[in-house]
């Protein structure tokens, strides 16, 4: 029952101390119960249920909130608050107590608010539309990420979380993408070909220079987005006008020079000697800002991979056009087809001794990306790699071996991240798992020999059910059109026309072929609990799914999980889908082995995503299991790990695929129909009969 | 131009419908057509396959039989079938058959499409036999001598299950179509809409946004087919930003976010 009154002191006060522990924590609450009952219920509702969330996560930073977040219902709209609290407690997941205490207490740098109750652009809301956006443009392929500015490194735009200068969504929205536009132009159009931190070192004030220059190739980059995209320009000219923003006097005839179609960044590194002695003028609301160090950084390490990137796609592409050894040495080179328009990107063509080639894949991107920093191809960059002439670690993270990752200090490398649903926040915990894939070691102990010898009879029982369920070609008669007239039914339809009764129209015959479209993911619980008796089951269940799959011709892939802490979960491939069941799959399933602890959400979240690669009518994500989700030490176990993998569930079922689930844990009823829901799972009493009841199930499934 | 209704074989191409040549494809198809070789169109959707065949037709001066191949597109669909009249089966040629015997162009759109005895049933005609098996009535049909296949194939469907069988492609010569060059591209677009160079170098530039999607989010960038759809509403009065968004946004996709990122595209270039 909702009623509308406001709630009182009394009541807040308890249900702070409650969230708060006040008992543990001392937290004085009277004062902040005083003040939020004095709002409307509307606002008391909504406050205290961001702090109840919050505190789920870290109770000083929800008592933070509280207290800064009843001034600031004046001055943002709610989409607003949410997203500052999401923020910081994203930030605590991220960094820890400090740097979020940081975003809760410095609002300022978290939204520029310049009007009372602004609505702002959320960077979760705008940041796909602009990531769309900004790969369309021509370029190089940027990333878009939230950072704590808005600048770029040359490779990633950062824009902060909440972009609220304007009074209106729709024009925080206009200037997140002038934004992003102009931090694309400072790529497309070449502001980092020249080395910044080089050329603006004569100037004593940095600071100063920076900003004139900063100032100054905005001018220039305006221009060329004026050329490139007209209706942007116009957008951006009147947000400019609208922030009351002008040029100093003196500068209309520094952006005429620097409107020139011809103008580059020299121009206007050449402008900022007879700039320097002025004043440094306003920012202008999308200008963001020049980060030269991150710049030099990511230009650094991209410079040197692309170079050698290319080298090495180049020797490949030789090794496929050339089969015998050739005396002469071979000789790439680069026409660039300039585009009539200044303004378009040339067009590059590779030819190999004056025969052009088709570039092999990715080249292309490539060579715009090394253009778009040099402004050319060097010639050196077009000599093939010698063997063992490169350092293999440039050219891919994801060659390295999983298990030397694990042992260097930085975990994350080369691993996929996924979230978790934390059900106190009600919210994701961003990049909170970090994943790798592994392959189950190859067991070659005869255990598949032993298993079909155990099962000899319940694998012929099998082979005749499966057999049966064979959608097979038929011959479908008396149909309205096909490619063949039924002879017997046009005897009998003349028959029935000389009677006089009503002709059929029925007289042909179609052949009906069926395909079972079918793929199905089986992911198998190798926590440690799962040792002994049950992993026996498994395994055998897992031999005798394959040798009757293999009957129907479904496709089929088999993956283990398991793990300890959001830190090392691991996925075992024991058959991807385009492996074929044979010796090698025997004997990984012959391997599977206990191992550490059942983290299901972020398992369920890495299979989904390869299932949901597989083009398939009907996508099944089969999960064996012996019991709750579980983790080592970090609260996974309980609600917080069911709730995260119902989650996980919901996630998959969103896009297409149908869970299901077979256990052993004969307290499974208790858990599982919240899971997975009422009909989606099945319990099975004794372990041995699992080899039997999985394969049926698939059956009853499937039919 | 009145309704009429034409047997498949009787439909010349009587005007000369525009075509741009991109490359040497017109002499290699003449080349191809004189020595009897079938012929394998590759390219996106809307580059200009169709047009091409017609315009050869036109060139060649032979009639031609275009299938439109789909899923449930059977061998009898293309050879023929008995048919029941007045009491009597009656034998009915297919298209392909019809072809075959009045010497015409057989094009096969989208032959990935079609079901695998479809795409067998082509094999004899496409060597050096080019006969037409006709299985039912127990006969082989051999073609006339200005008969001509012509199948196309978009690479671009990365589904293993759409792929065009080695035995099948390498009985074609096989000539390669995309999407003609800036230049090429915008005079195609103001000639076929009518619209300004202005705007048809802007709908290009567009296109090529679109194009740079490729990957992130969209299967296919907008084909020039539909730059010419924008640019004929555009020449009619609409809005280019609207233009845009009904003739070549929400014709490529429909994900809400895309299309919204398509949008601020359109709006920042015009």
């Amino acid at each position: 029952m909702a009623d509308n009154h406001p709630l009182s002191a009394e009541q807040i006060r308890q249900a702070l101390e409650q969230w708060l522990e006040v008992e543990f924590t001392f937290i004085l609450v009277d004062d902040l119960a005083a003040s939020i009952a004095a709002l409307p219920r509307e606002n008391q509702d909504f406050l205290l249920g961001w702090v109840r969330r919050i505190a789920t996560t870290n109770i000083q930073i929800a008592h933070q909130f509280a207290l800064r977040a009843i001034s600031q219902l004046a001055h943002m709209d709610r989409r607003m608050i949410e997203a500052w609290a999401l923020h910081a407690m994203d930030t605590y997941d991220r960094a820890g107590s400090s740097p979020a205490f940081k975003v809760i207490n410095e609002l300022d740098n978290f939204a520029q608010l310049s009007h009372e109750h602004a609505a702002g652009a959320l960077f979760e809301e705008v940041g796909g539309i602009l990531l769309t956006f900004v790969r369309g443009l021509s370029g190089r392929h940027l990333k878009l990420e939230k950072g704590e500015a808005t600048y770029t490194d040359s490779e990633t735009l950062f824009l902060p979380a909440v972009v609220a200068q304007m009074r209106e969504a729709a024009d925080n929205f206009k200037l997140c993408k002038a934004m992003v536009a102009l931090l694309w132009a400072q790529t497309r159009f070449g502001t980092f070909r020249i080395n910044l931190t080089e050329a603006l070192k004569p100037y004593p004030d940095s600071d100063k220079a920076l900003k004139q220059f900063h100032a100054l190739e905005t001018l220039r980059l305006e221009a060329c987005i004026g050329r490139e995209l007209p209706g942007l320009y116009r957008e951006m000219q009147r947000l400019k006008t609208e922030t009351g923003v002008s040029l100093p006097a003196g500068w209309e005839h520094y952006a005429a020079d620097l409107a020139r179609p011809e103008a580059s960044v020299a121009d206007s590194l050449s402008l900022l000697e007879r700039v320097y002695p002025g004043a440094a003028p306003d920012a202008v609301c999308y200008q963001g800002e020049l980060r030269l160090d991150a710049v030099a950084a990511s230009i650094a390490t991209r410079v040197e991979r692309e170079k050698m990137l290319l080298r090495v796609k180049l020797a490949q592409e030789l090794e496929k056009q050339t089969i015998e050894t050739r005396p002469d040495a071979p000789s790439f080179d680069v026409k660039q087809i300039a585009a009539d328009d200044r303004s378009d990107l040339p067009r590059m063509e590779i030819t190999l001794d004056d025969a052009p080639i088709a570039p092999p894949d990715g080249v292309n991107q490539l060579l715009t990306s090394i253009f778009l920093d040099l402004g050319e191809i060097p010639p050196e960059y077009l000599v093939p790699a010698g063997p063992g002439e490169y350092d293999s670690s440039l050219l891919d993270e994801k060659t390295q071996d999983p298990d030397t990752v694990w042992q260097g200090t930085y975990h994350e490398e080369g691993a996929s991240l996924y979230p978790e649903w934390d059900f106190g926040r009600q919210h994701y915990r961003k990049n909170w798992c970090v994943l790798r894939e592994k392959d189950v070691k190859p067991l070659n102990d005869g255990f598949l020999q032993q298993t079909l010898d155990k099962h000899s009879g319940l694998v012929k029982h099998l082979r005749r059910t499966f057999e049966a369920m064979r959608d097979e070609n038929r011959l479908l008669k008396r149909e309205p059109s096909g490619d063949e007239v039924d002879i017997d039914a046009l005897i009998e339809a003349l028959a029935d026309a000389r009677d006089g009764s009503e002709m059929s129209d029925r007289l042909f015959m179609r052949m009906h072929r069926s395909e079972r479209n079918i793929a199905v993911m089986f992911m198998v619980d190798m926590s440690g609990s799962t040792k002994g008796w049950i992993n026996d089951a498994e395994r055998e269940s897992l031999i005798l799914l394959c040798e009757t799959l293999e009957l129907l011709g479904d496709r089929y892939a088999i993956y283990g999980f398991s793990g300890i802490t959001r830190k090392r979960c691991e996925i075992f491939r024991v058959k991807s889908f385009d492996e074929p069941y044979g010796e090698m799959v025997q004997r990984r399933i012959a391997g599977i082995s206990p191992q550490e602890y059942t983290r299901m959400g972020v398992a369920i979240r890495h299979l989904s995503a390869i299932l949901n690669e597989v083009d398939a009518r009907t996508k099944l994500l089969i999960t064996l299991s012996d019991g709750k989700p579980d983790d080592y030490h970090d609260g996974y176990r309980g609600q917080y790990g069911i709730e995260d993998t119902r989650m996980a569930l919901i996630e998959a079922k969103r896009s297409g695929i149908h869970p299901f689930c077979i256990t052993i844990d004969t307290e499974g009823r208790d858990y599982l129909p919240h899971m997975y829901g009422a009909v989606n799972y099945t319990v099975i009493a004794d372990v041995k009969e699992l080899p039997l009841k999985v394969t049926d199930i698939y059956r009853r499934l499937t039919r | 131009m009145q309704a009429r209704a034409l047997t498949t074989e009787e439909y010349f191409v009587e005007t000369e419908p525009y075509y741009e040549a991109t490359g040497d494809e017109i002499a290699i198809f003449e080349a191809a057509y004189q020595n009897k070789l079938p012929i394998l169109l590759k390219g996106p959707t809307g580059c200009g396959k169709t047009r091409f065949m017609e315009y050869m037709a036109w060139r060649l001066k032979r009639p031609l039989i275009t299938v439109s191949c789909h899923d449930d597109l059977t061998a009898s669909d293309l050879v023929g079938r008995f048919l029941i009249k007045g009491g009597e089966t009656v034998w009915v040629d297919g298209p392909l058959a019809r072809a075959v015997r009045a010497g015409a162009i057989c094009y096969l759109d989208e032959i990935v499409e079609a079901r695998k005895d479809a795409i067998v049933v082509i094999h004899p005609l496409a060597d050096d036999r080019r006969v037409l098996p006709m299985e039912k009535l127990g006969t082989l049909l051999q073609a006339n001598d200005d008969f001509c296949l012509a199948i196309s194939y978009n690479p671009g469907y990365q589904s293993v299950l759409k792929d065009l069988k080695q035995s099948t492609r390498q009985r074609f010569v096989a000539l390669e179509f995309d999407y003609p060059s800036a230049d090429l591209e915008r005079k195609i677009v103001a000639k076929e809409s009518g619209v300004g160079t202005a705007l048809a170098e802007k709908l290009v530039k567009f296109a090529h946004m679109t194009r740079n999607l490729k990957g992130s989010g969209l299967d296919e960038g907008a084909s020039t087919r539909l730059l010419v759809h924008a640019g004929k509403l555009i020449a009619s009065g609409v809005e280019p930003i609207a233009a845009c968004r009904s003739a070549i946004a929400q014709a490529i996709t429909d994900d809400a976010e895309m299309l919204a990122a398509v949008r601020e595209l359109s709006t920042s270039l015009f």
